[in-house]
């Protein structure tokens, strides 16, 4: 397995914890930034520090050049087009905006809105709140025991009344990619929009946004190495003409008289306010981390230690793994369980290692039901993850089951 | 492995909860849940003349809810209302013997809140 990364690049990595060897596995929750990032932010701070698009001075210029610098750089990342993307503060927010702007512009009594059971609560409470305001239908397609979207169910869900199929692109608990191409034409065929959360999906691996067809894209950058305060809506440019606003306020105007305002361009029409530039200078910087690296190369490495990592615990006695065991089946995640032992205690014990996991519902509360089970362990990977910490992490599961015994 | 918050004590009302059941006839009873992870508490009490006669617990939760919750129930037996009203998160701490941490606040505490839920 050749490493993708250096881990030299992320000054994190580096502590020790516990007086131990960092081990960190809960990139799913949060990536680390390497240093580019930082130095990228911090270079803004110090140089170039200024409200963009309102002052007609050096710094602000470049602050705005910067700001929409960055904007072309995760186009560029997804094949879009930079006036097609718009600035929030995450991907949960990037889903409201669709939820408030286009949803209750488009949904009304008697329409129906589909997702599936694996969506994390970020794409599955905006619609509830949306159904429920129109009175329009939720409808949830099942996922299998190994977190596959049960296409049949799918299609026999989809009617006419369907204005929005909302997706995850990668399940955070699962791993598991839904064919979003498929999805898409299925959809279209019944003239529904497709949405995808695409928070795990765009860190992970390639995304193009013409080939697989969709409509919506919701990103949070610092799940892709980049800073949290800062996400992405990617939409067609012909819905995003077509919404009205979402938040208002300065920035987002051409005119505006005491009764009445026009609004700007696209995509600033959706970015109220001062926006969170250094954010974004950090998040182009990541795009162009991932780039070189090569999302292709990225999702090579982690399916390789998700193989890895797999075949190690399923030598463990008492682990019950939660999705699909075949890596090539799943993004860098895997959902885990110790016969015994509470997530909790497990993720303190691991701790206590120098090896951090996630432990509990993972934002997707409906899906622990399915299983039976509370909350569960899981270990999620990045590009600066590697077989030793894969290897720390069994040893001490293996140590933490003594303790427990 | 030495470690403080897995030590001996902790682990024996993890695995051996005392008091854990459910009452046939309770006074006071609460029920609560850490929305973090699901781990659920149900505790009963038996109070005559002021004083706890008798006490249950009941839920499924990590090493951390179950002990601090057993560990409650003992504590409380034959106690009186006014006292066991007063109960604090640091005699929790005390009870359980160490500082569990932010991290593990939710867990340690979670039978506390029931137990005041229930006299509330
Ligand atoms: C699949 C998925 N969707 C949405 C989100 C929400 O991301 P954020 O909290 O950055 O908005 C997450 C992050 O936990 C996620 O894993």
């Amino acid at each position: 397995m050749t490493d993708v990364s250096k881990k030299s690049d992320f000054p994190i990595l580096k502590r020790r914890i516990h007086g131990k060897r960092f081990a960190y596995l809960d990139s799913a929750a949060t990536a680390q930034r390497p240093v580019v990032v930082l130095k990228a932010m911090d270079e803004f701070q110090r140089k170039h520090n200024a409200n963009t698009h309102r002052g007609i001075y050096l710094i602000s210029e470049e602050a705005t050049a910067l700001y929409e610098g960055a904007r072309q750089k995760v186009a560029a990342f997804i094949h879009a087009q930079p006036n097609e993307i718009v600035f929030t503060r995450n991907a949960t927010e990037a889903i409201n905006l669709v939820a408030y702007a286009w949803g209750r512009a488009n949904i009304v009594t008697g329409d129906n809105i589909i997702v599936t059971e694996m969506e994390h609560h970020s794409n599955l409470v905006p619609w509830q709140l949306l159904c429920k305001e129109r009175k329009a239908e939720l409808r949830v397609v099942p996922v299998t025991d190994e977190g596959a979207v049960v296409m049949k169910e799918f299609t026999k869900l989809l009617t006419h009344r369907t204005k929005l199929v909302a997706v995850s692109g990668m399940s955070n608990v699962f791993g598991t990619m839904p064919d979003l191409a498929v999805i898409a034409r299925s959809a279209h065929r019944k003239n529904a929009l497709v949405l995808v959360d695409g928070a795990q999906l765009a860190a992970h691996v390639p995304v193009d946004v013409k080939k697989l067809g969709v409509d919506f894209l919701a990103l949070s950058a610092h799940k892709m190495l980049g800073p949290m305060g800062i996400g992405v809506l990617w939409a067609k440019r012909e819905l995003l003409e077509a919404m009205p606003p979402f938040l208002a306020g300065g920035d987002m105007i051409r005119e505006v008289s005491l009764q009445t305002a026009t609004w700007n361009d696209l995509p600033w029409k959706f970015e109220a306010g001062t926006p969170n530039a250094v954010g974004a200078v950090g998040f182009g910087a990541a795009v162009d981390y991932l780039t070189k690296l090569g999302m292709g190369s990225v999702r090579r490495h982690e399916m390789a230690l998700t193989a890895y990592a797999l075949k190690k615990l399923r030598h463990i006695k008492g682990v019950s793994i939660y999705g699909p065991t075949s890596a090539r089946l799943k993004g860098g995640v895997i959902a885990f369980n110790v016969q015994g032992i509470h997530p909790h205690d497990l993720a303190t014990l691991l701790d206590r290692e120098g090896v951090a996991i996630r432990s509990g519902h993972h934002c997707a509360q409906p899906l622990m039901q399915k299983f039976g089970v509370m909350a569960t362990a899981r270990m999620s990977f990045s590009v600066y993850t590697t077989k030793q910490d894969i290897d720390q992490c069994i040893a001490a599961i293996a140590k933490a089951t003594k303790v427990m015994a | 492995m030495t470690d403080a918050l897995y030590k001996a004590t902790i682990l024996d009302h993890h695995k051996h909860p005392r008091h854990f059941g459910t009452l046939k006839r309770s006074t006071h009873e609460a029920h609560l849940e850490n929305t973090l992870c699901g781990d659920e508490v149900t505790m009963q009490f038996k109070v005559e003349k002021g004083k706890v006669i008798d006490v249950a617990f009941s839920g499924r939760g990590c090493a951390i809810t179950t002990a601090a919750a057993s560990m409650l129930t003992e504590a409380v037996l034959g106690k009186s209302l006014a006292a066991v009203k007063k109960l604090t998160s640091k005699d929790v701490d005390k009870l359980l013997g160490v500082k569990v941490g932010p991290a593990r606040e939710k867990c340690a505490y979670l039978g506390l809140e029931t137990l005041h839920k229930a006299f509330s």
